[in-house]
């Protein structure tokens, strides 16, 4: 993994975060621009995904490889499923859910470093 | 009645498939390469699966009974599991999502029951949800 796209991942999944939770607490649901903001950030998941594939596939090994690749792909299924879950509540607590969504990405990413290194438990 | 999915109850659901996955994937893996480990703890980490899959499915399709077994199945785990890893942690050599009353997952394994029994008793008693 490359230290600052997760870096950078985090602080952007954390800014989401903070940004639906206003929301929520504004008593709003998600509009479009939040939809679009957590599709950048998948995007940004994406890349890292394939990034982690080219450097698997070129050797390097994590340690349980197994649940790495296991977090790996569940780093993309979080916000699809934080998304689908917000638009079909049009209240604050759409928001929230969205707002939980995006908190889980900041988790699964340290995770992950913690694999990739070899630094974990 | 009010379905289980609507208002705050949307949260408790994405909660609750977040855990399933995480749950899930971790136990699918455990269980498909190293079984012979730590059997107990990979089967306690499958049955967590289990019952936050079963419990996600539930709160989602409204089906009050299943969501309340479920639920309780999931307090009582993290409650007995929670206790007995703390009393005898050589029972428990590989870490499952109840241990030490979920302390590897910031102790949300240990609020999300009680927030969802929460949830069943305060959305049978609304019928209609003020939040919303």
């Amino acid at each position: 993994m490359v230290g600052w796209l997760a870096g950078t991942l985090i602080a952007l999944s954390l800014v989401g975060a903070v940004w639906f939770l206003v929301l929520a607490a504004r008593d709003k649901p998600i509009q479009a621009v939040h939809l679009l903001s957590m599709a950048v950030l998948e995007a940004g998941l994406l890349i890292q995904v394939i990034v982690a594939a080219v450097l698997l596939a070129g050797g390097h090994e994590a340690q349980e490889q197994g649940t790495f690749i296991g977090y790996l792909a569940g780093s993309l299924v979080v916000l699809p499923v934080g998304a689908f879950l917000a638009v079909g509540e049009r209240s604050k607590w759409g928001s929230v859910a969205a707002g939980v969504a995006c908190l889980t990405v900041p988790v699964v990413i340290l995770r992950m470093q913690d694999l990739w290194s070899g630094t974990g438990v | 009645m009010s379905e289980l999915s609507r208002g705050p109850g949307r949260v408790l659901v994405a909660v609750y498939a977040i855990f399933t996955l995480a749950a899930g994937a971790r136990s699918g893996y455990q269980l498909a390469t190293e079984f012979d480990r730590a059997p107990v703890a990979y089967l306690l980490s499958a049955l967590a699966a289990v019952i936050y899959l079963l419990a996600t499915a539930a709160l989602w399709t409204s089906r009050r009974g299943i969501a309340l077994a479920a639920i309780g199945i999931e307090l009582a785990g993290v409650l007995g599991v929670g206790l007995y890893s703390v009393l005898d942690g050589e029972a428990f050599p590989e870490p499952t999502v109840w241990s030490d009353f979920g302390a590897g997952y910031g102790y949300v394994p240990l609020v999300l029951p009680v927030l969802g029994l929460l949830w069943l008793r305060r959305s049978s008693r609304e019928p209609v949800s003020p939040e919303r």
